[in-house]
This record gives C-alpha cells, structure tokens and sequence, in this order.
C-alpha cells in the first residue's frame, strides 16, 4: 500500500496538488416515522488527494452509504460543501453533477450491478461509452482494462456464468476503465468470502494505484480497513480517524 | 457528457430486445395491428368513394350544373327552354334518367345472378355534344352517332365500356332489358367511349326513352354548359328563383358530397373502431414499458450512477419506444396494405356496409395517410413510453441501486380522483351535440372514460379488496395473494390497465352490435306482418300497371293485398334522396310518436321515418310542404316510424293520396295476406306467372321468416369487419394480460426465492401466483365490463343517433360477457401459472443471492 500516507484527519499543509475531493462541514438528517428529523451526522470534513486509501467505518445506521452518497452527488447535504476536482457540486444541476461523475468517479458496490444483458466487455466499457467515446475504441479499453483484473478473453462472455468474486472483478474493471481520479466503494467486498475478498481488495487498490486514483471506502471490515492508509470512523459528530487501539480490534 | 450516448443506447437496447424478444414483439404487433386497421379502412373506403365519386360523375357526363327533378317521376320539359334562354347559359341539354336492369337480378343474400342494374339515359344527341361530351356514342364504325348518315336510328342504343363487359355485349347484337316496366331490346350501336370504366349506364335518344319509357314531356335534369367567364354562384342562384317545386339545382360539388354523405357516418365509425384498436395497442405498449422500467429501475440507477443523466434516461426509453413505434407503424402499413386489398375482393368496396352498389374500387398507395397514421402509430408508442420514462427518472438512483424507492407501501392510499375527474369529464363530452353531423365528441368522451376508468383501477382495486384483506385467511397461498394485490395496487393495476382497456373495448363493441341486432329484429317482425312479399327492383321510373294489379289480386289463395308505390325525391341539394312510400291499407310499421289528433283539413297525413325527422327537423304535428307531381302539396306529420332500411329517411302517404294527386296507378311492391289454407309455394308461383313478362326479372318474392334471415345475414355481413375488429382487441387484451403476468412474475423472483428459502412448498407459491392472476382477472373483468357498458350506453344513445339518426334499444349479451370474463380470468390465472412454474424451476434458490 502507500506507507508514506499517514494518518491524517484533515488536509495536511505540504500538499501542493490540488485535492480530488474536498467535504467541509457536511450535515445530514433523514425524517423519521413520527414525522420529526433524526441527525445522522454533521461536521464531516475530508480531503482526498490523488494516490490516497482511506476507508470509512462506522456503527450501522450511522449514515456511512448516505456519505458516500453526499460525496458522489447523488443525494443533497443540509448544510455543508463537496468539491470535486476543484468544481463545488452545491448548486449545480442533475445534469452537471451527472457529468461531474461521469469524468471523475468510479464506483464499485457490494451488489455487483454488473448488467445481465451485456456481455463483460460492454460492461465495463459503459462508462466511457456513456460520457460520449466511440464503441471501437471503448471495447478496446475495455478489454485492456479486464485483462488487467485477470479476466482476460472473457470479453464476450456474459454474466451469467460468472461466480461472485469475477463478478466484482468486472466491478473494479468498470470502475476504473475511464480512469477516474476518484474511486468510491460501497462494502466491495460484503457479499464474498474471505479469501476472495482479500484478492479482490488487492486488485481495487493495485488496480487504483496503477490509474493514479484516490479510493474511499466504505467498510465494516477490520481488514479492509487496516489495508487502507487512512481509517477514519464515522459517528454523530463527525469524521474523526480511528485510535491505533481499535486497529485489529 | 451528452444527454443521450448513442452507443450506450444502442446497446441497451440490443440487450433488452435479446433479453425480452416476446415482450418486445408484441408490443410492437400491438402497435402495427392498430395502425393496419386504422390504414386499411381508410384505403378500402377512399378507394370505393373516388370509384363512386368517377361514377356518379360518368352518369352525369361532367355537366358544369344540372337542374334535377326530385322524384324519379321528372319534371316538365317545358322548363327546357326556359332555362337554354337564361342569361350565362351557353347550352342546355335535356336528359331522360331511369333505372334499368338486364337478365335476372340477384336477391340480396343469394348468389349472383346473371343479370344487373344500369342506369339508362335519354338525350338529345345535338345537345349533349355542347354540354355533356362524355354521353357522346361512338358507333362501331368509330363514327361519332351524331351528324353522320347512318348515326341515329331509332331501336340503337350507345353502353358504357363497364356495362358492355358485364353483359358481355357487342355492337351489333341486341340488348334485352327491363326498364320502366316493360322489356325493350334495342340494337347495341357502340360504346360510349368517354364514360370511363366505373358506371353501367346506356345511352338512347331522347324522344325514343319519352315514347317508349312513359315520359312524355317529363325529363329526370336538363345539363346545363355555362358562357365563358359566367359566375356559377350567381347564375346557381338565378336558376333556383326560375325553378318550380319539383326541380332543384345540382352542382358538381352538391353531387360530390351527397356521395360522400351517403357513407359517411359508417366510415368515420369503422375509422374509430380502428383507432379505438390502436388505442388499445397504446395501453398495451404503456402496460408492456412500466413493467419493463420496473423491472430494469435498478439497472437505470446503476446507468445514473455512472453517468446517465435523467434526460438521458427518459431519452432512453423514448427511443426504445421509439423503436417499438417504428417497427410496429412500417409492419402495419404493410399489414394495412395486405388487408386492405383482401377487404376490397372479399368485401367490396363499402366492407360489406351496402352503400356502393356495383361500384368497383381501385386501391392506392396514398403517402400522406401513409404518413399520417404511422405517425400516429408512432405517436402512441411514444406515448406509451413516456409515462414510465418520466416516473423511472424521478426516482433517486441511490435508493433505486439498492431496490428501495419503488417499494410497496401498503400504507400510501392510491388516490381516486384523477380517475373520477377524468370519468366526469368525459361523461360531459359523450352527451355533447354532434360536429358537422359526426358524434366526434362523444368519441373524445369514450376515450377519457376509458383513461379515466384505468386511472381509477388502483384505488378500485384497493376498495374491492379491503373486505378480503381485512378478514385474512387461514389458507397461506388465498393469504399471500389477498394482501399483495390489496398492498400493490399500483402495481397490480399496471397489468390490470391493459385487461380493462380491452375488456372495455370489447364489451362496448359487443354490446352496441348486440342491442342493434335485437332492435333491428324486432323491427323486422314488426314490418313484416303478411305471409308473402312482392318487391320490384329497379323500378321507380315504372312498376307494375292497374291491369297486372288486377290479374295480381285475382291469384286464388289470397286474402288481402296491399299495394305500395315507392320512388326516390330529393329534398335537398346536398342530402340523398328520401324514399317515398305510398301505401295502401293499414301502415305496418313500427310506430314511436304519434300525432294527437288527425290530419287537419287540406293536408295530407304522412308518417314519417326517424332519420327522416333528424336530418330535416320534421317533428310530429308539424305541417309541411313536399313536391308531389310538380306541386308543393300540403302534408301533415302524424307519427314518426322506426326504420333501419333507408338511413336518410323515409316518408309513407296513403297511397289513394298519392294516386289522386299524381295520376299514377303503378306500384313497385305489394304484401299478400294469404287466405287460410293456401300454400305460400303455390301462391307464389302463381303469382310470378300473372306477372307481365318484361318484369319478372326484377321482381323478387320473399316470405316473412326468409326476408328476417337474409336480413340478418346481411347485418352481419355489414358488421363483419366490426367483429373482426372486436376480435383482433380481444385477442391483444388477452396477449396482454399474459405479458404482463409473466413479466410481473419474472420481476418477483427474489420474492418466490425466500418464500421458498423459509419453507413454503413450490405448489403454495404456485398456488399463490394462480389465486392472483385469478383475483386480478376478475377485478379487471369486473372493471372492464363495467366500463364497458358506460361505453356502450355512449354509442348505443349518442353515437348511433348522431351518425344514422336511428334509435336502438339496449340489449345486453350475458352469454358472451360471462364468456369473455371467465376466459379473461382463466387467462389470468393461467398465464400466472406458466410463468409461475417457469420461474420456480431453479431460479427463486439463486435469484435470492442475484446481483439485482
């Protein structure tokens, strides 16, 4: 992994490239069935540069998917602002965020939403295709890009025949392919077994590192969160890096 | 980004087709059925109209104005020359016009015979050179009959090139045929080349056809050619002030439109049947797509997420539809085509609804109807698609990734009142006055009832099913199904909308059709009381004289007869002619009003017929005027009859009236009593050799029992291409529910994996899914009979009235509703099943663990 990151809960002052992502003072609440709001978090800060691991962990209910949600500009803070390869999301439209997603963002999720009717090369050739590349040359990246997670000439198989672990491979692939400067991963590895999803860990951050991406993740597992360079957990009140003691806890 | 990447649609779409081929497939049949029907009715009917229209046109030899009398008895020649000196007149030529027949002629409902009907002219060859060229003889000698030596011998007669081929004529040979009520056998002298191929009709000289047809001094029109540079309009109206009563103006295009008139409420109505198919075709295409999105809104968040935009999603679906559209508007005009002609061989041109006796249609390609209904094909697949497309892109792709968004909320009421505010609007609509005589509105009206009525289906459904969800039952398959169709409706109705749109359909089709018939039954044993009938075809001009009366009544076994006159008047430039029936003896017809009092002094008492009493405002107890031998007489309305033969009217007067005030003591038809004992046979027979002989060939004889038989059959041949269109919207309903049950059930895999997964058998879930389709079967049967029967009530009292001006009583079909409802939930029911055991292979086990 990248050693020489460490632990930083906030944007430390050395840095000269431009943040991928930038969150200050994010605040969320959801309604509840009494018709009243419950505060989920509030005070979220985050800095993500190109090359950086960071997982986010956290009580379930706590609002960690919502987050990731807020960061990818999918859902709306109350109060708060994300930034994106130096663009604010607040206050531009379903269109622009749309293509703000499309140029700098990969996703990988613990539900595959690898499409059944296409075959794995169109699959992971739907981002690029989507913000406007020809098919010729989108296959060929495509192609590339899964040989790159070991599925190499299984472009034209579809997934159907595809067990759980090559099926989050065809994720990453995707994720990666218009190489995004920021991955987000909601539990990559939640639905596979340990081993697999150690493989499939390695392969989303080798592959990352390879494309220069920074990665988020959103995780309950230990191990996923060690393999991170920065683990920060997610509570009411913010976003605050996790203790060396909960480590391997 | 682009709102919408080409390639990215294409290949979406190539994997829905390879995904979804059947669904895609009927859609797209939904689709082309409606438009086939919609072009075909219009190209069989613009095809046997401009036939009609060239015929009319060749009878009248494409005069630039004609002066008409409006009974088939004519008009004084005296007017001739009166009108030749008017000024703007450049020429005027007289003309004698009377039916004629040839061979023997077909009964209705009979095999072709061998002979036909002919209109026969009389004209003065001088005189028609000027005006009307096109009733001009050329001899066989290729010499025009005029001017040369040999032209104009008495006993020839000039045919058109249609009637030479249908009697298979030459020149030279004679011409046997009936006209006037006597048989005449004139020389065939050669063909009038310039009459073109559309129109029986024959040409002899005048002052022969006065001579030999009884027309002495009377002509049926005088053609009139107008100076170079005269103003029709102005010299129209200087002529309607020279005319007397029973005379009136025709111009070309009056004649036009009395054509267009004479078939046009069935046209549009068979026009609107087939909409109503697209229509349907429509609701199938919107029910097809939502379950569709529904099925596929996952996959959508998973494309917003990456980098679809909403307009991008919606542009998605619209060209799926799109694509769906297209397809299925080229496969419908070609179908369109294809039907099209098979309706004009098998039918003719009028499909079977009798308007266009003998003429022959001739089918085009017309580009800008073509355009015009594949747009309209186009237009509701469009339409169809929309509604999903716009609801899929209000759903927030973060929920909908995660199946949540869409969810089922038991505890969201569906709301009721965009259905009932589209019920009351349309029934205002329905009961609104007609447009230019056409029952448009009540159209539109029928069409927000039916939109309304689907609208209405998800808080129906919940209402109707509160009772059952309320009880539960103990049975855990009869449980399972209650609370999902009482907790979904909104998804229930989406399979249910398409069921209840062609139920509708159906049931008000089947309804109206039904209660016509029964109406038209009755009214037959009502109007055909006497054991034998006498009919004359082809005889206005002349029927059966006093003497041949009298030979008639003296034919043993006969205890009463009453004798009728009928001839055809106009009574108005632009309208058909109304039927004139003179009768004797008590009127056996179906009264529906009748005056108070009777006739007052110096009238005579007539009974009007109700298209009659609609087209020209007659009311009971009105007094008017009509032209009865060149006279404006006085007559008093005292009843109005119902009468589904003569759709545009009809008037009865004694017939002792008729004979005094015109001196004619012909008759054209007559109803025999028999005296007890006689045998119908033998008095018929007897009755046929008492007949003169040059008119047995016309006359048909008909008994009661037979008359009704022939006469239905005929009524269901009319509306043979209606029950075909019933049949086609039966068939797409039913195709319908079976998609959208196994399209339903494919998108609850998951479902049926943990019911399975926690222990129920795969006969409960089996037993389930049919115990749903039976349920929602039934409520869409019960919906869409319901609203079927508004709709039926719409056409039965607003749209039949406003477009044939007669009234029906309401009769309702039960067998055939109880059929389409037990197949509609059988259908249901099983559909559920098939798909059912399809998907419980397997599947369920590892759809629980699927990606989606």
């Amino acid at each position: 992994m990248r050693p020489e990151t460490p632990f930083a809960p906030t944007a430390p002052a050395v840095r000269t490239a431009p943040a991928v992502l930038t969150a200050r003072g994010l605040a969320k609440s959801v309604p509840t069935a009494a018709g009243q709001r419950r505060q989920l978090f509030a005070h979220v800060d985050l800095d993500l540069h190109a090359g950086d691991v960071a997982a986010i962990t956290g009580e379930s209910g706590v609002g960690k998917s919502t987050l990731l949600n807020l960061l990818a500009g999918l859902d709306q803070p109350d109060a708060g602002n994300v930034t994106i390869g130096g663009q604010a999301l607040s206050g531009l439209n379903e269109a622009a965020t749309t293509a703000i997603r499309c140029r700098h963002i990969g996703f990988v999720f613990q539900a595959f939403h690898v499409l059944p009717h296409l075959d794995l090369a169109r699959n992971v050739a739907l981002p690029l295709v989507l913000a406007g590349a020809a098919q010729g040359p989108a296959l060929e990246a495509a192609r590339a890009m899964l040989d790159q997670v070991g599925l190499a000439g299984r472009g034209s198989d579809h997934p159907a025949v595809l067990s759980g672990g090559e099926l989050q491979r065809v994720a990453i692939a995707r994720a990666l392919v218009h190489r995004p400067p920021l991955v987000l991963a909601d539990e990559p590895t939640g639905n596979l077994d340990p081993d697999t999803a150690r493989r499939i860990l390695d392969l989303l951050l080798a592959s990352a590192q390879q494309a220069g991406s920074a990665v988020l993740i959103v995780t309950h597992s230990e191990a996923v969160a060690q393999a991170a360079g920065r683990a920060l957990s997610l509570s009411a009140s913010g976003l605050a890096p996790r203790a060396p003691g909960a480590l391997g806890a | 980004m682009a709102a919408l990447a080409p390639v990215a649609t294409g290949w979406l779409l190539a994997g829905e087709w390879r995904a979804q081929p059947v669904r895609m497939a009927i859609a797209v049949l939904a689709i082309a059925v409606g438009v086939a029907l919609g072009f075909a009715v219009h190209l069989v009917n613009s095809a046997a109209l401009g036939s009609f229209g060239r015929a009319m046109a060749s009878v009248q030899g494409r005069a630039d104005l004609s002066v008409r009398a409006v009974a088939a008895t004519g008009m004084d020649e005296a007017l001739y020359p009166r009108l030749a000196r008017l000024p703007g007149i450049a020429a005027a030529s007289p003309v004698v016009e009377v039916p004629a027949s040839w061979g023997e002629l077909a009964r209705p409902g009979a095999p072709a015979k061998t002979g036909g009907r002919f209109t026969l002219l009389g004209t003065d060859f001088l005189r028609a050179m000027q005006v009307t060229p096109g009733l001009i003889g050329v001899s066989a000698a290729g010499l025009s009959g005029v001017g040369t030596g040999n032209g104009w011998l008495e006993g020839r007669i000039w045919l058109s090139p249609a009637l030479m081929a249908a009697c298979r004529c030459r020149a030279g040979q004679n011409f046997r045929f009936t006209a006037a009520g006597r048989g005449h056998d004139p020389v065939v002298a050669g063909t009038l080349a310039a009459s073109g191929q559309d129109a029986r009709l024959a040409v002899i000289d005048i002052a022969e056809a006065q001579d030999r047809l009884g027309q002495f001094g009377r002509v049926q029109r005088i053609d009139l050619k107008l100076a170079e540079g005269a103003d029709p309009a102005a010299i129209t109206a200087r002529i309607a002030r020279a005319l007397p009563a029973d005379a009136l103006v025709a111009t070309p295009d009056g004649e036009a439109s009395r054509a267009d008139a004479l078939s046009r409420a069935y046209r549009v109505n068979l026009g609107m049947l087939a909409l109503v198919a697209l229509l349907t075709g429509g609701f199938l295409v919107w029910s097809a797509q939502s379950l569709s999105v529904a099925r596929r809104r996952p996959q959508f968040a998973l494309l917003a997420v990456l980098g679809l935009s909403r307009r991008g999603l919606v542009g998605q679906l619209l060209v799926e539809g799109l694509v769906l559209g297209v397809a299925g508007a080229g496969l419908g005009l070609a179908l369109g085509y294809g039907l099209a002609d098979l309706a004009v061989t098998r039918l003719g041109g009028d499909l079977g609804g009798g308007y266009f006796n003998g003429a022959q249609a001739r089918l085009a390609f017309p580009p800008l109807a073509a355009a015009g209904f594949a747009g309209l094909g186009l237009a509701t697949a469009l339409a169809g698609s929309l509604v999903p497309a716009l609801a899929a892109a209000r759903v927030p792709p973060a929920l909908a990734l995660k199946g949540l968004g869409d969810g089922i909320d038991p505890g969201r009421r569906p709301a009721a009142w965009p259905g009932l505010a589209l019920i009351a609007a349309g029934t205002g609509l329905a009961m609104a006055p007609p447009v230019a005589g056409l029952p448009i509105l009540a159209y539109a009206g029928m069409a927000l009832l039916l939109a309304g009525g689907v609208a209405l289906m998800p808080a129906l459904a919940r209402a109707l099913l509160a009772p059952l969800a309320r009880a539960g039952s103990r049975w855990l398959p009869l449980d399972l199904a209650i609370r999902r169709l009482w907790g979904a409706p909104q998804a229930a109705s989406l399979a249910l909308s398409g069921i209840v749109a062609s139920t509708a359909l159906m049931v008000a089709m089947a309804v109206m059709v039904a209660s016509f018939r029964q109406s038209v039954d009755d009214w037959l044993v009502a109007v055909l009381p006497s054991d034998l009938y006498l009919h004359l075809e082809a005889a206005e001009a002349g029927g059966i004289s006093p003497d041949a009366q009298a030979r008639l009544m003296a034919v043993p076994g006969i205890a009463q007869v009453r004798m009728q006159r009928v001839m055809s008047i106009r009574l108005a430039p632009g309208q058909p002619a109304v039927a004139l029936m003179a009768q004797g003896g008590h009127a056996a017809v179906p009264l529906l009003q009748r005056a108070g009092g009777p006739a007052p002094a110096g009238t005579t008492p007539v009974l009007i017929s109700e298209p009659m009493a609609w087209l020209y405002g007659w009311q009971v107890g009105d007094r008017s005027t009509l032209a009865i031998a060149g006279r404006p007489r006085p007559v008093f309305v005292a009843g109005v009859w119902r009468d589904y033969a003569r759709q545009f009217g009809a008037i009865i007067l004694p017939l002792a009236d008729y004979r005094r005030l015109t001196g004619d003591l012909t008759m054209t038809d007559a109803a025999f009593d028999l005296a007890p004992g006689a045998q119908p046979h033998a008095v018929q027979q007897a009755l046929a050799a008492a007949l003169p002989a040059a008119v047995r060939g016309q006359a048909q004889f008909g008994r009661p029992g037979e008359m009704r038989r022939i006469a239905l059959q005929i009524f269901d041949r009319s509306f043979a291409v209606t029950y075909a269109l019933e049949a086609i919207a039966i068939l797409i309903g039913l195709i319908g529910v079976a998609t959208s049950f196994s399209a339903q059930v494919l998108a609850r895999m998951r479902e049926f994996g943990m019911l399975r997964h926690i222990g129920v058998a795969r006969g409960q879930v089996l037993a389930m899914l049919a115990l749903e389709g039976a349920g929602l079967g039934l409520v869409g049967a019960a919906a869409g009979i319901a609203l079927g029967l508004g709709l039926a009530i719409v056409l039965v009292m607003v749209v039949n009235p406003q477009s044939f001006h007669w009234t029906m009583d309401l009769a309702l079909p039960w067998p055939l509703l109880a059929g389409l409802a037990a197949a509609l939930i059988a259908c249901a029911a099983g559909t559920a099943v098939l798909a059912g055991r399809r998907a419980l292979g397997q599947g369920p086990l590892l759809a629980v663990r699927a990606d989606w």
